[in-house]
């Protein structure tokens, strides 16, 4: 009865709003958006938490965080044991609890949710992780060595994730990554001014603490395949590599000058800096008027990332309505703060060009939503007819990503499914060769980071259950 | 790092630079090409490898000053470090045992084309190289390009040195003495191998081209190194750099190359600013 009354009360209790930059002020700059809670704010916060015995929350997150024992940790001020408790299950708590799409996640199944609004779980996540961070204490003991070796290709959050997991089971882990830094999406695609490139370091640094080798400029498939790698005396290896291939659209103009694909784009200013130029010497350039196709994070990126580069007018092109925009929530909310115009219903059908080879114009169709279909979403339908133009300086591709075939192709006897991605036991993510695991998105296509996170980890067990069966 | 172990000036804004990096020696083939950044402010700048040294674990550069990057690539000296090196990258080129081929240079592109007709030589074919400049003292790689190849037959300009006029009017010369050439490998600027193209297809030969779109990763990541080849979008860094010659959109491709001038302009301006500063 008094916990009935208790948890009415809880309900009541609004939950604490996120402090941000102001919109007109963060639209023009590249520092983070969000600031983060106050240790005051995160107490409170985490106060509203009923501690359920049978936490739903847990079984909407894919690593199972033991969300209600940190959050009690949070709530007794007790931050760096909150940390801890977090790093049990998430070896990337601060970089999750910045990008997680929580409002499908743990925040979706939170039991305050159904009647009132949900706890934050994702922000006390976050806040407890940089608190962490700040003091810069994390407990780590050498394990006894295995005698075995992992060479991991590719260092996005799969690989880091499986990284960790291995070298605290005490096997010698090298980390293969193409690029020049590690860190994969995190450093190249998602912005600075949601997710700062010091905290992906600095995880990558703890990393390197528990003794991971991470080597950068190495293209597998070109520099070594994974068959001379097992050959060259590695015990097994995980593949990595995500889904960075874009994807364009198919219609005519888009080799036009001021046609990006989203990839591009975001790599230009993100892990080349670009935002810097002259500074850095890696060129971006956006025109008055930019437009990008899509709907998801990598639109919303793209689009908020044309506005700090100096765009007037930047547009989200998107055949769907509203509803339907897969993008977190709080990204389509902090981009139409900001001033990104939504085009919905509205479907680009072909970008035209100047004599010089320039984007002009992008001309466009207009959708309707027809009636429901079997699985009762309503399909978008063209109105013939409908063509307009609208004047344009850059398009920004951002419809998805393929798997990149660099690995997979230098692989024989590595089962493929037909859009070319990895084919993995769902157990121990053990692809069709002996020894060699994959996960993440090169396995599941473009998918979350905590999905490629899980993966990276349940590949480490199963890494670490066939080296003890060797 | 990735050290210069040694540098040689091979004309007016042009080193040649070996560079220690065992790994990507023991694994490149003509053809390919590797990535190199010299320092955290750096761009990513994509460089043919003109030669390698497997037992000496270095790759051979050659750079020609053509803006901000490439004048501070060409103005490293014996160790100094490159920050990454990263390759090899590409496809590498289709060495076989064809007959008679010709291996035409403009410019710079003698350094590319330099692997690739010792490695056609090494596979029993007659190699006659075309090897064009604007005058002689911008002629590079004479020598390599003479033990690489059966044949040289040099261009230029002015006249200053062999035929007068384009790498074309050398071709011509040497399909003249009545060659069965069987395949063409042309590299140089665009415009050069545009003309090659244009020239070669009426008359049936395969020519292969060397494509040097601008670049950010290399490894099929990004697609700005798209062209257009027989009406399809490519990947100029993984599905080439090597294309056949009579399908490639040139004109797409040369617009492509302006995309940052503006921006490559501003870079180039700062950097003679620097040094006019570092005079006083
Ligand atoms: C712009 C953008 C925004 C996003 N926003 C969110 C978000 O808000 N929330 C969320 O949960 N998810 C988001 N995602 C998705 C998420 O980032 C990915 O699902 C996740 O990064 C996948 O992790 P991964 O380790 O499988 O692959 P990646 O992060 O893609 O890492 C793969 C790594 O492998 C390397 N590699 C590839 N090929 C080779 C090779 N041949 N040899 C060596 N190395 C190689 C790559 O360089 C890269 O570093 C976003 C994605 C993008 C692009
Ligand atoms: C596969 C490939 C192989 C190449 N091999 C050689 C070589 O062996 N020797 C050599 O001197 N040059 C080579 N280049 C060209 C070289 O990369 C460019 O000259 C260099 O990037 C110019 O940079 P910059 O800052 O000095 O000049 P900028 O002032 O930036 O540009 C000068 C010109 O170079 C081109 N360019 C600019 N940035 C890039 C980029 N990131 N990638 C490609 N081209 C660019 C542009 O068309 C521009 O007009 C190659 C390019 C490619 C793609
Ligand atoms: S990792 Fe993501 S889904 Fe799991 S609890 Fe944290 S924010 Fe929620
Ligand atoms: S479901 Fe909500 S209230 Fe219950 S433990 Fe999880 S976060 Fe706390
Ligand atoms: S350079 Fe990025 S895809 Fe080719």
């Amino acid at each position: 009865m008094a916990e009935n009354v208790e948890s009415t009360k809880k309900i009541k209790i609004p939950r604490h709003e996120m402090p941000c930059q102001e919109p007109e002020v963060r639209a023009r700059n590249f520092e983070e958006v969000a600031l983060g809670y106050t240790e005051e704010t995160a107490v409170e916060e985490a106060k509203r938490c009923l501690q359920c015995k049978n936490p739903k929350c847990v079984s909407g997150c894919p690593v199972e965080v033991l969300i209600p024992e940190f959050i009690k940790k949070v709530a007794e001020g007790d931050f760096q044991e909150a940390g801890n408790v977090l790093k049990i299950k998430n070896s990337l708590p601060a970089v999750c609890g910045r990008v997680c799409p929580q409002e499908n996640q743990c925040e979706s199944k939170c039991i305050l949710g159904i009647k009132g609004e949900s706890v934050a779980i994702g922000r006390l996540e976050r806040f407890a992780a940089d608190f962490g961070m700040k003091t810069g204490k994390s407990e780590y003991e050498k394990p006894a060595p295995s005698g075995k070796r992992v060479a991991i290709i590719g260092a996005g959050p799969a690989g880091l994730a499986c990284a960790g997991d291995l070298a605290k089971a005490g096997h010698a882990v090298t980390v293969l990554e193409a690029l020049h830094v590690a860190g994969g999406v995190l450093m190249y695609g998602i912005p600075q001014f949601r997710l700062p490139k010091e905290i992906v370091q600095t995880e990558i640094e703890n990393l390197k603490t528990m003794g991971v080798e991470i080597l950068t400029n190495q293209v597998v498939g070109k520099i070594t395949s994974v068959d001379e790698l097992m050959e060259n005396g590695y015990d097994a290896v995980f593949i990595g590599t995500g889904a960075g291939l874009p994807y364009f659209m198919d219609i005519p103009g888009e080799n036009l000058n001021g046609v990006y694909s989203a990839n591009e784009f975001l790599t230009r200013t993100n892990l080349m800096k670009g935002y810097k130029f002259p500074d850095y010497a890696t060129p971006v350039k956006v025109g008055k008027n930019v437009a990008v196709l899509g709907a998801g994070n990598v639109a919303m990126d793209s689009a908020r990332t044309a506005l700090r580069l100096g765009a007037e007018n930047v547009y989200i092109i998107y055949r769907r309505s509203r509803d339907e925009m897969p993008a977190r929530k709080e990204e389509l909310e902090h981009a139409e703060e900001e001033g990104i115009q939504f085009r919905l219903l509205t479907n680009p059908v072909a970008i035209e060009g100047d004599e010089r080879g320039w984007v002009k114009s992008l001309t466009c169709l207009r959708y309707e939503l027809g009636e429901p279909d079997a699985s009762g979403r309503r399909a978008p339908i063209a109105i013939k007819g409908s063509e307009f133009d609208i004047p344009m300086d850059t398009v920004v591709v951002a419809i998805g990503q393929g798997p990149n075939p660099l690995v997979t192709t230098s692989t024989p006897g590595l089962e493929l499914n037909k859009r070319g991605n990895i084919v993995a036991d769902p157990e121990t993510l053990m692809t069709s060769k002996p020894g060699v695991f994959a996960g993440g998105d090169i396995v599941t296509g473009a998918a979350t980071v905590i999905l490629a996170m899980g993966a990276g980890k349940k590949a480490a067990a199963g890494i670490d259950q066939y080296l003890k069966g060797k | 790092m990735y050290h210069v172990v040694k540098k040689r000036l091979l004309a007016t804004g042009i080193a040649l630079l070996d560079v220690n990096a065992p790994a990507v020696a023991a694994k490149v083939e003509p053809g390919q090409f590797v990535i190199v950044r010299v320092d955290e402010q750096s761009e990513r700048i994509p460089l043919t490898v003109m030669d390698f040294d497997r037992e000496k674990g270095t790759i051979t550069i050659v750079v020609q000053d053509v803006g901000y990057s490439s004048a501070i690539i060409t103005g490293m000296n014996e160790g100094d470090a490159f920050q990454d090196f990263v390759g090899p990258l590409g496809v590498e080129s289709e060495i076989e045992n064809y007959g008679t081929v010709v291996c035409i240079g403009g410019g710079l592109g003698i350094a590319p084309i330099h692997p690739i007709a010792r490695a056609l030589k090494d596979a029993g074919n007659h190699v006659i190289s075309v090897l064009g400049a604007r005058s002689a003292d911008l002629l590079i790689l004479e020598d390599e390009m003479a033990a690489a190849s059966s044949e040289v037959v040099i261009a230029t300009n002015d006249g200053s040195k062999g035929v007068k006029g384009f790498v074309t009017d050398g071709l011509a010369q040497v399909l003249a003495q009545g060659h069965q050439v069987k395949a063409i490998w042309a590299i140089g600027p665009m415009i050069m191998m545009k003309a090659v193209v244009d020239y070669t297809r009426s008359l049936g030969i395969k020519t292969i081209v060397s494509m040097n779109p601008i670049m950010v990763d290399g490894t099929g990541m990004c697609g700005a190194c798209r062209i257009s080849v027989g009406n399809e979008t490519k990947f100029a860094c993984v599905d080439g750099p090597e294309f056949d010659g009579h399908l490639v959109d040139f004109d797409l491709a040369m617009k492509r190359l302006a995309f940052y001038k503006d921006e490559e302009n501003r870079a180039k301006a700062r950097l003679e600013c620097n040094h006019e500063g570092g005079h006083h």
